[in-house]
């Protein structure tokens, strides 16, 4: 298991609000029953993950019970109950990076953060996952920090690469 | 009229490149100068070359730029643009010739041998251009069918084609189109299956991200066919261009009332909606992937009813791969003799594969079917890198298997892949070398499948953990011989209990590699050595005396303190120690360090 951290709720009235309208435009703009999936994709957008709330007000917004919000959730890589840091931090282990050895960058990573994949560092700043394959398999092996992508990384890299973010 | 155009590949691969603002400086660059009467830039979809990006081809010199930089903008602007000058250093080698001509790009060995039928438009239009499309021939079919065509008529001509469902498995369209079209129900819907999650594949997302319009006017086609005036598009959410493309190339559908009510003035109705999946492999699987579409947990569900019957919502569905939908316009056009020319007796057409892993020339290519995996990896893909030794390619990614070097000249389609107990699943194709441990690459592919089954049955569920385990004490040197027979034994069962085809094909990558390497398992269990020298269990690292100097940088170097020796003496690890990071074997200078 991930190591999990105790977070306090700290969602706005207005982030509530914006879940609950874009809810409402979800329904509108789209044909058809079955938005759950649709919903948590906004919610983890507005909240950067999903916090109980968020389950909650979709969950009366679509008119389907919490434990069905909560099974969806669980259910996709994609979304997250626990907060993810402000750097998110994915390695590609797809099979074309992973014969490239991007399973030693990725080990790399765990070493420099001291955590593990699925978990966030204790000052919140980078969290680190394996994703599936993103792709750009001409660039492998590939990193991600956020919207930045990295080809063709070497382990002796990570830490010159982490450590534009750290400042 | 513009003197000349300049295309850049928007590909997701060259975008991760920068090609995003080597557009944006060049469009810039280009309006400053005054010369956005005569110069056009468009973005295009995928040029297939990946491995080369960023990419962008100057017309009307067909100047093949590739690995451009940012800065190399103004060099390409005041050069070639201005004064006419083709910057030479740029250009890819392959398309000068001897005399320093530029030759045409299809007669390059990277694209001389495919055939461009599914991919035509990527990286020829700009996707996000209605009217690009239609200038070549786009929607024709679409008015065709609905013009000139009954629904049987269209179904007859798409199951004469012979045409097979791109996404794996291979069921002949016309016929699921067929069963479809017979089930009776007020309702009927339209899925396309965009959630391509076999690692390593990529064709979908460049058709949708070179080519939507061919996705959207192929679906109309089908709904036509089977009597559905609505259609679902299942696209990963991690593919944030293509949908991004995909809704700009829907709306302007609309606009033109190619989408919508009575297209054509026929009566006809369709519409399209995205769903966005959320990272789950086992919604390939159609049951699943409607399933999701209907807002739930994407777990499978036993057929039958198959989707035909009782799909989506519960009605009659037909669920096909996009590079399947991406063929459908073309054979309207062209007609199913066209289509059935290209290809082997029970594999119609071509297929779009995702050259990936261990190769020259990463990207995708389109080959009739029939082509060797000699011609692919070595003619198109230029070989191993590096001069490394071709060890084995994987097809079908988790639901496949490995193809040794000795069956490299396989024709493929899908009936030989078969046969040699791999499957032409979407159409990755990752090349290995010899530095590959093929127990390293099946356990991969295990922890894979352990990860994404959906636990609704157990053989799956609990069976893919167990084999994976069992891998794990291959790799770490603990398995007894009678465990690769255990092995063998519970993949069959996998197989043949499972629900959906997620767990039918999991053990896939187990057995043929079994099949094909079962020496390189052997070794691990009865020599307790990784002969590719991946498996760290089983690594040792030693010093060669004679060629050892005793300069002490590997000593300084160990994080664990592991090796120990005088000066200018021979030094030696301590394998008890040692972690194996192969820090040592990086820093010496003499070659002294050897691992096995």
């Amino acid at each position: 298991m991930a190591k999990k951290l105790e977070v306090p709720y700290n969602g706005t009235k207005e982030q509530e609000e914006e879940l609950r309208a874009a809810i409402g435009a979800i329904r509108t703009a789209h044909a058809g029953k079955g938005l759950t999936i649709a919903a948590l994709q906004k919610g983890q957008e507005i909240f950067g993950y999903l916090p109980e709330k968020a389950l909650q007000i979709i969950s009366e917004a679509l008119d389907v019970p919490l434990a069905e919000v909560y099974g969806v959730a669980t259910f996709y890589a994609q979304f997250s109950l626990y907060p993810k840091g402000q750097y998110k931090i994915g390695v590609c282990l797809g099979t074309a990076c992973y014969v490239k050895g991007s399973g030693d960058v990725y080990q790399k990573l765990c070493d420099e953060l001291k955590i593990k994949g699925g978990e966030c560092t204790d000052d919140l700043k980078f969290s680190l996952d394996a994703t599936r394959c993103i792709g750009c398999c001409g660039l492998a092996p590939v990193m991600t920090v956020n919207d930045d992508v990295y080809g063709k990384v070497t382990p002796d890299e990570v830490p010159k690469i982490l450590a534009k973010y750290r400042t | 009229m513009f003197r000349s155009h300049i295309l850049v590949c928007g590909g997701t691969g060259c975008t991760s490149n920068n090609s995003i603002k080597i557009y944006e400086a060049l469009v810039h660059r280009i309006y400053k100068e005054g010369l956005d009467k005569e110069v056009h830039v468009t973005q295009t979809g995928c040029f297939g070359l990946c491995a080369l990006g960023p990419i962008m081809i100057v017309y009307p010199e067909g100047a093949f730029y590739s690995q451009v930089k940012v800065e190399d903008v103004d060099e390409i602007v005041d050069e070639h643009i201005i004064k006419g000058r083709i910057v030479t250093r740029l250009l890819y080698k392959e398309t000068v010739d001897e005399g320093g001509n530029i030759k045409a790009l299809n007669d390059t060995n990277f694209y001389k041998k495919q055939h461009r039928v599914a991919l035509r438009n990527c990286g020829v239009i700009n996707p996000e251009k209605i009217d690009e499309y239609i200038a070549y021939d786009g929607y024709e079919a679409l008015g065709k069918v609905l013009t000139e065509m009954t629904p049987q008529q269209v179904i007859d001509e798409i199951t004469r084609s012979g045409l097979r469902g791109r996404g794996g498995a291979g069921f002949p369209t016309g016929r699921k189109w067929q069963f479809a079209k017979n089930s009776k129900g007020d309702k009927k819907y339209v899925c396309c299956n965009a959630d391509e999650g076999d690692p390593g594949a990529f064709m979908d997302r460049s058709i949708l991200e070179g080519d939507p319009h061919a996705v959207i006017e192929a679906m109309a086609i089908a709904g036509y066919a089977i009597g559905a005036d609505q259609g679902y598009v299942y696209v990963r959410a991690e593919y944030p261009i293509a949908v991004k493309r995909l809704s700009i190339a829907i709306t302007q559908a609309r606009e033109y009332g190619l989408l919508g009510k009575n297209i054509f003035g026929t009566g006809f109705n369709f519409d399209l909606d995205i769903r966005l999946g959320a990272g789950a492999f086992v919604c390939g699987e159609e049951t699943a992937l409607m399933t999701s579409i209907e807002g739930h947990r994407g777990e499978p569900r036993p057929r039958p009813p198959f989707p035909a019957v009782k799909g989506l919502f519960g009605k009659p569905t037909i669920l096909n791969n996009v590079e399947t939908y991406a063929n459908i316009p073309q054979i309207i056009l062209k007609g199913a003799d066209w289509f059935s020319s290209m290809g082997t007796e029970k594999s119609r057409g071509t297929k779009v594969f995702a050259l990936g892993g261990k190769i020259h020339n990463t990207g995708l290519v389109e080959i009739p079917m029939g082509t060797t995996m000699r011609e692919i990896i070595y003619d198109i893909g230029g070989g191993c890198p590096n001069g490394k030794k071709f060890k084995a390619a994987q097809t079908g990614g988790p639901s496949g298997g490995c193809i040794p070097a000795h069956l490299i000249d396989t024709p493929i389609d899908y009936d030989n892949l078969i046969a040699i107990g791999s499957m032409m699943g979407s159409g990755g194709l990752i090349v290995m070398d010899e530095d590959n441990c093929m127990v390293d690459i099946a356990k991969f592919f295990l922890e894979f499948t352990v990860d994404e089954s959906c636990g609704k049955c157990t053989p799956c569920r609990v069976g893919t953990k167990r084999l994976y385990e069992m891998l794990c004490k291959v790799t770490d040197g603990t398995a007894t011989m009678e465990d690769l027979d255990k092995m063998e034994e519970l993949c069959h069962y996998i197989k043949e209990n499972s629900l959906c085809g997620l767990g039918q094909t999991a053990p896939n990558p187990v057995l043929s590699t079994l099949r094909y390497f079962r020496a390189e398992y052997e070794a691990h269990v009865r020599d307790k050595k990784c002969p590719a020298g991946v498996c760290k269990k089983l690594l040792r690292y030693e010093i060669v005396a004679d060629k050892c100097k005793g300069c002490t940088l590997c000593a300084r170097n160990c994080p664990v303190g592991a090796i120990t020796g005088n000066v200018k003496e021979p030094h030696v690890i301590d394998p008890e120690k040692c972690i194996k990071c192969g820090v040592c074997m990086e820093k010496c200078r003499f070659g002294a360090i050897i691992k096995g």
